[in-house]
C-alpha cells in the first residue's frame, strides 16, 4: 500500500527544474516547436491521439514535447487533459464508406474496383537508413499526380457480401456503452471491446494479434481491406434540431476476412474482424481487427483453446497503458510503512525458525 | 426599413456550417476580419469541450465509441435578431466565434456578400486541398499481377 508522505518539497522542485533542463537538451541545438512535432513526427502524434483517445494533433504534439518523446507519458497527459473538458455530446457514427482515401489496399482482391492505392507507406522501402535525411535543407522529391477516381470507393468486402460468402453486420443504432463513463463490465459486448482495443496500447494489441497468428487462438486472417483517409464527423445540434458537420478526422480502418468452417446455426462462410483507429495507424488497426476476431469465439461457436487473445478479461483489463503504467510505476513511490511491516514479519519468522532449530538440536 | 429575408434553406445552412467548421482558423480570420462596430450579443461564450466520435462495427453494424475530438462551440445573436451557432473542431475560440457570426450574418441581407467573400473562397481552398491530396494518392495506384508459378505449367 502506498502511504502519503510529507517533506521533500525542495527536492521535488529541483527535480522538476532539472527535468525541464534535460527536456530542452543542448541549448546549442534549436528548440523543437510543437508545429514541427505535429508535422514531422506525425505517426507519433497519431499514436498519442489513438491511445489518448482524443483527436487533436496540436495537443498530442504538445504532450509529446512535454513528455520528452515518451509516448505513454504523452498519452497519460492527454487523458488527464481530457478529463478537464465538458463533453458536448456524441457524433453520428462516421461513414467510412465515404472516406477520402489516401491509401487503400486489399490482400484478398487483386483487382478491387476503385484500385489499390499505396499512399504514403513504408511498405516496399528497403529499410536502409537514409543518411540524406541527416543533412538539412535538401530538396524534396515532388510526388507525382494522377487523376483520382471520382466519388467514394466501396468497401472491398461488400463484393463478398453479394455472394453471401461473408457474414454481414446487422446495422443498428443502439447507444453504445462507454468505458470512459461507466466501469467496464464483463462479459463486454463487441462495441465495448472495440472501444477498449482502439485506445489500447499498440504494443500489447500487436503482441496479442501476433500470438493468434502463431497459433494461440488462430483465426486465419487476411486483410480484406485496409484504408486510410479522412471522414467527416457529423453531430446533432440540439439548438438547431438537425445535424451538421463539425470537422473531419483521419482514420485507419482494417477489415479482415477470416476462415470459418460453420457451426450448428451458421453455414461455412468468411467471418470478419474489424479495426478502426484515429490517424494513420496501420499496424494498430490490423492488430485490432485480429484481436477483435479472436475475441468473437463464443458468439461464433468456436472452441476456446485457452489462448490469451480469446480471454476477454485478460485482453480488456490489460490493454490500457495508462492504467498499466499507473499500477506498475506506483511501486517505486514510498512504501515505507508497508515495507517496514514486511521487514518485521521476516525478522519474526527468522527468529521463530532459529528457535525451532535450537530446540531440535537440544 | 426592414428587408424581408426568407429563412435559409436547411440544407444550405448545414452546408455552410460544415464548411465554416472545417475551415482553417487562420484562413477564416483573414476572410472575416473583426468588425469594430456594435458587436453581436454573445448567447454562449466560446467554450472548449469534446465530442465522442462513433464508428460502426464492421463499417456498417452497430455504433461503438471510437474516441473523442476537441470541439469549440459558440452562439450569438445579431441586433437584427438572427442567431448564429457554431460547433467547430479544435480549440480555437476565435474560430468558433467567427463561424457563429458568419452563420448569423448568412441569415441576413448580407448573405450574398458573405457567400462571395467568405464561403466561396473557403470552398475553393478546401476543394484545392482535397484535389491535391487525391491526385497524389492516385499516382500511387498499383496494378498487381499474379505470376504463373512453376507447378502450374
Amino acid at each position: 500500500m502506498y502511504v502519503a508522505v510529507k517533506g521533500g518539497e525542495r527536492a521535488i522542485e529541483n527535480a522538476h527544474a532539472l527535468l525541464a533542463e534535460d527536456r530542452r537538451g543542448d541549448t546549442g541545438v534549436a528548440e523543437l516547436s510543437v508545429a514541427q512535432i505535429r508535422e514531422q513526427l506525425r505517426l507519433a502524434v497519431n499514436r498519442v491521439m489513438a491511445e489518448g483517445s482524443l483527436f487533436d494533433p496540436d495537443l498530442a504534439a504538445l504532450a509529446i514535447k512535454q513528455a520528452r518523446g515518451d509516448l505513454i507519458e504523452a498519452v497519460f497527459l492527454i487523458r488527464a487533459y481530457r478529463t478537464t473538458l465538458p463533453r458536448f455530446g456524441s457524433s453520428r457514427p462516421v461513414d467510412t464508406g465515404t472516406m477520402a482515401c489516401s491509401r487503400r489496399i486489399s490482400a484478398t482482391f487483386k483487382d478491387a474496383p476503385g484500385g489499390q492505392v499505396l499512399g504514403p507507406t513504408f511498405d516496399y522501402t528497403h529499410r536502409l537508413l537514409d543518411f540524406r535525411l541527416a543533412a538539412e535543407g535538401q530538396a524534396l522529391p515532388r510526388p507525382a499526380t494522377a487523376d483520382p477516381v471520382a466519388g467514394p470507393v466501396p468497401h472491398i468486402t461488400s463484393f463478398l457480401n453479394r455472394e453471401g460468402l461473408i457474414e454481414t453486420d446487422r446495422p443498428g443504432d443502439d447507444l453504445p456503452p462507454d468505458l470512459t463513463r461507466e466501469p467496464m463490465e464483463l462479459p463486454a459486448p463487441r462495441a465495448l471491446r472495440l472501444q477498449a482495443i482502439t485506445r489500447g496500447d499498440e504494443g500489447f494489441i500487436l503482441s496479442l494479434a501476433y500470438s493468434t497468428q502463431r497459433g494461440y487462438g488462430r483465426t486465419h486472417a487476411f486483410v480484406g481491406e485496409l484504408r486510410i483517409g479522412t471522414v467527416a464527423v457529423e453531430m446533432d445540434i440540439p439548438e438547431l434540431g438537425f445535424a451538421v458537420e463539425i470537422g473531419e478526422v483521419e482514420l485507419t480502418e482494417c477489415e479482415t476476412v477470416n476462415q470459418f468452417t460453420g457451426s450448428k446455426t451458421e453455414p461455412p462462410q468468411f467471418t470478419r474482424g474489424y479495426g478502426l483507429v484515429f490517424g494513420q495507424t496501420e499496424r494498430k488497426a490490423i492488430a485490432m481487427s485480429l484481436v477483435d476476431r479472436a475475441l468473437r469465439w463464443k458468439e461464433l461457436g468456436e472452441d476456446n483453446t485457452g489462448a490469451p487473445a480469446q480471454d476477454e478479461e485478460f485482453v480488456l483489463m490489460h490493454a490500457d497503458n495508462v492504467q498499466a503504467t499507473g499500477f506498475l510505476e506506483h511501486i517505486k513511490l514510498p512504501h515505507y510503512v508497508d515495507f517496514q511491516a514486511e521487514t518485521e514479519l521476516v525478522r519474526k519468522l527468522r527468529a521463530e525458525g532459529a528457535a525451532r532449530c535450537q530446540e531440535a538440536a537440544e | 426599413m426592414t428587408v424581408f429575408v426568407p429563412p435559409p434553406d436547411l440544407q444550405d445552412r448545414r452546408t455552410w456550417m460544415g464548411l465554416l467548421a472545417r475551415a482553417r482558423p487562420e484562413r477564416l480570420a483573414e476572410l472575416v476580419p473583426d468588425e469594430p462596430d456594435s458587436g453581436p450579443v454573445i448567447l454562449r461564450q466560446p467554450e472548449i469541450g469534446t465530442v465522442m466520435v462513433q464508428g460502426r462495427i464492421g463499417a456498417a453494424g452497430s455504433p461503438f465509441n471510437l474516441g473523442e475530438m476537441t470541439v469549440t462551440r459558440c452562439s450569438l445573436r445579431l441586433e437584427s435578431g438572427a442567431v448564429g451557432h457554431a460547433h467547430v473542431q479544435g480549440r480555437s475560440k476565435d474560430h468558433a466565434r467567427r463561424a457563429a457570426l458568419v452563420d448569423a450574418l448568412m441569415q441576413t441581407g448580407r448573405a450574398a456578400q458573405l457567400r462571395r467573400d467568405v464561403l466561396e473562397p473557403l470552398l475553393r481552398d478546401e476543394a484545392d486541398r482535397r484535389r491535391a491530396r487525391a491526385e497524389k494518392a492516385a499516382a500511387t495506384k498499383v496494378e498487381f499481377f499474379t505470376l504463373v508459378r512453376g507447378e502450374d505449367r
